[in-house]
């Protein structure tokens, strides 16, 4: 069963997620990926968390933009409609 | 890091899938990772006997094994399978891409289907199989994936100029994916056997009489190589190709 959609879950979710992957810094929705240290396996992973978490899909074409933690939580929410 | 789970042995917990492994050197694999203690899903199309006696051996030796049809050219197929081994075995940390057809014929008579039907099995399904297999790796943070290929590819044989193109594009993508996701643990390789005896192999001519060895090869020793790739023991080997053909590319 997945998680509702919520700002609220997919923000905790998505700074676990980049927790877990091992960020350099501080985490927090201005955070650029390039600032924690993430590469683009680590947002392959962080796909995949979503994924896995809200049933939500983040293909290639919908990642390539993303620069921010913000930029992936909000794209998650838009998704999810 | 990762969500790892490790079995009593410290092994993530998972299990090996083989494409293919009805018979020939997909079953012989099937047989040696089992020996090696992987739960063991056999893949097979169309030969659901061969698949059920093979399910038996391993688990009359002691070993876990269940046996999925699915057809790998339908992507579809593919998602099916692999719930099946997730459902029963836990989340798929081996791939074996063994599943491969072909049609031969020189090139001016090979129809637009038997080029696309070749290519679809032999590459195109392997793709799909990998990019669904590394889902789970990438979060395991470990991951063997070995894909069966071939001497034909780098080497030419007339009459098979679409099992050519779809063996040298797998290891293409071999090398390419290994080089992706090697920091995650997950390593990708290839064999390339030469003459091996097996179904598929049949009806081969041209190659025999060059084989130093002078010999053809044994399903099993194609499959202790596969074995050897899927191992702890082959933890810093990726992008590469393994050739197991009595020397006939040396």
């Amino acid at each position: 069963m997945t998680t509702a959609v919520t700002t609220e879950n997919v923000e905790r979710v998505i700074f676990e997620g980049i927790e877990e992957l091992g960020a350099e810094g501080e985490v927090s929705r201005d955070a650029t990926f390039e600032s924690l240290d993430l590469d683009s396996l680590d947002l392959v992973e962080l796909a995949q968390i979503v994924e896995d978490e809200f049933g939500v899909e983040l293909d290639g074409d919908a990642v390539k933009d993303v620069k921010t933690a913000g930029d992936v939580i909000d794209l998650v929410v838009a998704r999810a409609g | 890091m990762g969500r790892e789970r490790t079995n009593g042995d410290g092994r993530p917990e998972g299990c090996a899938l083989v494409t293919g492994a009805a018979r020939g050197i997909g079953a012989a694999t099937a047989t040696a990772l089992a020996e090696d203690g992987w739960p063991i899903a056999i893949n097979y199309r169309n030969d659901p006997d061969s698949a059920g006696e093979l399910r038996e051996r391993i688990e009359d030796a002691g070993g876990r094994a269940i046996a999925v049809a699915a057809d790998i050219g339908d992507r579809e197929a593919i998602d099916g399978m692999f719930e099946a081994a997730e459902d029963e075995l836990g989340p798929v940390l081996v791939l074996v891409n063994n599943a491969g057809m072909r049609q031969d014929g020189l090139a001016p008579q090979i129809t637009a289907e038997q080029w696309s039907d070749v290519l679809d099995t032999n590459l195109s399904a392997a793709f799909h199989t990998t990019r669904r297999a590394l889902r789970p790796m990438l979060r395991a943070r470990h991951g063997r994936i070995v894909n069966v290929a071939s001497i034909v590819g780098p080497r030419a044989n007339a009459g098979q100029s679409n099992y050519a193109a779809s063996k040298a594009g797998l290891i293409g993508m071999t090398r390419t994916i290994a080089v992706e996701v090697a920091r995650r643990g997950i390593t990708v390789n290839a064999v390339a056997p030469g003459l091996v005896d097996t179904k598929l192999t049949e009806g081969v001519d041209g190659l025999t009489d060059s084989i130093p060895a002078r010999r053809t090869g044994t399903p099993e020793e194609v499959a202790a190589c596969i074995r050897f790739l899927a191992s702890d023991a082959a933890s810093y080997v990726t992008g590469t190709v393994l050739t197991v053909d009595g020397g006939l590319s040396a």
